[in-house]
């Protein structure tokens, strides 16, 4: 095997526990806690009889490890369980959910980087003028605001007092129908299904939540950015290349800020971890249809199942996030992978 | 250079003068901990202070806007948003607090533990971190509300458990740094024992770096309550909290009734920009060569 693929390999290989203990972990949560689950699976209404019932159904009687080989056995089929609430299998209804969280996780993600970036370059560049100010104040905001709050506020100017956002209820105005399915993505399916009007709806429906996810993300990207960006302008081969008569961007753009983008990607893995989090408040402000939603919804109604796939779905897509993140590193560090030989 | 040739000057004034020379470097350090003490005076007077009530209802003046009488207005029950804001701060304030004391005892032992004595301790250790890690830290607090039962204090376990981590990973490398120090072996020789060298020898001289993380954790700890709260875990309805009233304020933000979802949401960022603020000027204090 060739260097970067024995790295890509062994990156994989280190998934591996991540993900057995993140099953030992939602494993506990269901099963080893104080409290009985198989009252919890039985529902409000369940006498003792029914209790017992649904004990031995799910093979609550049977020794730890039993019903742990069990479970993840249930897992690896994809069984997550039925959701109490709406009568389906917890994993078709994530499935049916999932695209709104993404399509809504995706955009902040975007607006942020593309705001967070030149920001924190401009910041660093530039340092002690009012650009620098400015992000600092960004910054320091950006991390004290709660993301319910920021969205709340974002509501009541745009919606209630200027009346350019749409009403804050869900993905799609209800005077429009959902375009064809096809991947889930609305912006995407109303492009294929030549639908202007319901992807300029669709459209508009995104913004405020994806200003408000995009502001709470904007804060941990712009520090890293300048922090990296300092660091890299400060050294050595900026030196040398200023001294060389490299013109001014070539400097700034094609060493420092590609240099400087190493750590503002290993920040993206902390982000990723506040998004997850953050994108459940989000999506109750604006009634999204989302899995933040549909677990808010399964913990109000202790529906257990589900809220437990919703906390296993998401620390997969987490691992699966953060593996992205340390692939794409390797293909922008060229001292480690792809690039190396 | 003049901060640090200033700085070398006073070297012997120690630390009380670093400490002026820092507040009167940057106001707003002192800013922060002057609204630190605000808040804290809340929480501690605030239920005896108040204008009004915070649970008593009165229809025939709900949603007033804010006024002379009700300076935060009224919601939609008629209670006084100024008087459930400010008794909220208690309630805030104490899950945070205990939840961070919690993580900050907890993560202090481990972490020392596995620093000190290294081995499959540590190697145990370093997985499980790793493996809360894993989850979206907010999302792992929802599950564990959830299969530990909807209650206040199970908010407070949860939001102690996601943060574990944090303290012991810093005490971890704090203690393991200063596992073959002179001072450290000094002391085993004299005959100290290893938990009492760790203890009173080593584990102070983690003290100053987890100060900074306490405060910055603890704004984090407070949105993470009540972000809980928001979504409808661990405190209920008519105790006031500032989660739970910016969740039943927000029905009304679209009828234009700002007033009973702001407040609370304002008073709530404030905290958090304080602690973090006073945790940036701890660094400060602690560690001078970390400023930005």
């Amino acid at each position: 095997m060739s260097g970067p693929a024995r790295a890509v390999g062994s990156r994989l290989l280190q998934t591996i526990p991540v993900i057995v203990g993140v099953v030992v972990i939602s494993f506990i949560l269901t099963r080893a806690l104080p409290g009985d689950p198989a009252v919890y699976f039985a529902g409000a209404m369940a006498d003792a009889e029914s209790i017992e019932q649904v004990r031995r159904e799910l093979g609550l009687d049977k020794p730890l490890m039993t019903q742990f080989v069990v479970y993840v056995g249930d897992l690896l089929r994809g069984d997550f369980g039925n959701a109490v609430s709406t009568g389906q299998p917890v994993l078709t209804d994530l499935a049916t959910r999932l695209p709104a969280s993404l399509e809504l996780t995706i955009c902040a993600l975007v607006l942020s980087c593309l705001v967070a970036i030149p920001l924190g370059v401009l910041a660093a560049v530039r340092q002690g003028s009012w650009v620098d100010h400015l992000c600092r104040v960004i910054v320091t905001a950006g991390v004290s605001l709660p993301t319910f709050f920021t969205g709340i506020l974002l509501v009541y100017v745009f919606y209630y007092l200027l009346g350019w956002a749409p009403a804050p209820l869900g993905r799609l105005d209800f005077i429009y129908l959902d375009p064809p399915r096809v991947t889930g993505f609305h912006l995407i399916d109303s492009v294929i299904a030549r639908d202007a009007e319901t992807f300029w709806a669709t459209a508009r429906q995104l913004i405020l939540p994806t200003i408000t996810l995009a502001l709470f993300t904007l804060a941990p990207i712009a520090r890293m950015t300048r922090a990296a960006m300092l660091q890299a302008l400060s050294s050595d081969y900026i030196r040398t290349a200023r001294a060389a008569g490299l013109s001014r961007r070539k400097v700034i753009f094609g060493y420092g800020l590609r240099n400087a983008l190493l750590p503002v990607v290993t920040t993206l893995g902390m982000v990723f971890s506040f998004v997850l989090g953050a994108i459940v408040l989000v999506e109750k402000v604006f009634a999204w249809p989302g899995i933040g939603s549909y677990a808010v919804e399964a913990l109000i109604a202790s529906d257990y199942a589900a809220v437990q796939g919703f906390v296993l779905t998401m620390a997969l897509l987490f691992v699966v996030l953060n593996l992205v993140i340390d692939l794409s590193y390797t293909l922008i560090d060229p001292r480690v992978g792809f690039g190396a030989k | 250079m003049t901060d640090i040739t200033q700085i070398s000057e006073r070297k012997q004034n120690s630390a009380f003068s670093h400490l002026t020379y820092v507040l009167r470097e940057n106001p707003v350090t002192l800013l922060s901990f002057a609204m630190f003490g605000l808040f804290i005076f809340q929480a501690f007077f605030g239920a005896m202070l108040v204008p009004f009530d915070p649970l008593a209802t009165n229809s025939a003046n709900a949603l007033q806007p804010p006024n002379a009488t009700h300076w935060f207005g009224t919601d939609n029950l008629g209670r006084d948003v100024f008087s459930r804001v400010v008794v909220a701060t208690r309630l805030d304030l104490t899950i945070s607090v205990l939840a961070v004391a919690i993580s900050f005892v907890i993560g202090s032992v481990l972490g020392a533990v596995a620093g000190y004595w290294g081995g499959w301790i540590d190697g145990v250790l370093n997985r499980l971190l790793d493996t809360i890690m894993a989850f979206p830290l907010f999302v792992l607090a929802m599950g564990i509300v959830a299969a530990l039962g909807n209650t206040v204090e199970n908010i407070i376990y949860a939001t102690a458990l996601i943060n574990i981590p944090f303290y012991a990973r810093l005490v971890r490398a704090e203690v393991n740094i200063r596992r073959e120090a002179g001072f450290a072996l000094a002391a085993r020789l004299s005959g100290n024992s290893h938990i009492r060298t760790l203890a009173f020898h080593i584990f102070p001289n983690a003290l100053p770096p987890m100060m900074v993380q306490i405060s910055l954790n603890m704004g984090w700890a407070i949105l993470n309550a009540a972000g809980l709260s928001f979504i409808g875990l661990g405190v209920r309805p008519p105790t006031p909290e500032w989660g739970i009233m910016v969740a039943e304020g927000a029905n009304f933000i679209i009828s234009g009734h700002w007033w009973v979802a702001v407040f609370p949401g304002l008073w709530l960022m404030l905290a958090v920009f304080t602690f973090n603020l006073m945790g940036d000027g701890l660094r400060d204090i602690v560690d001078p060569r970390r400023r930005t």
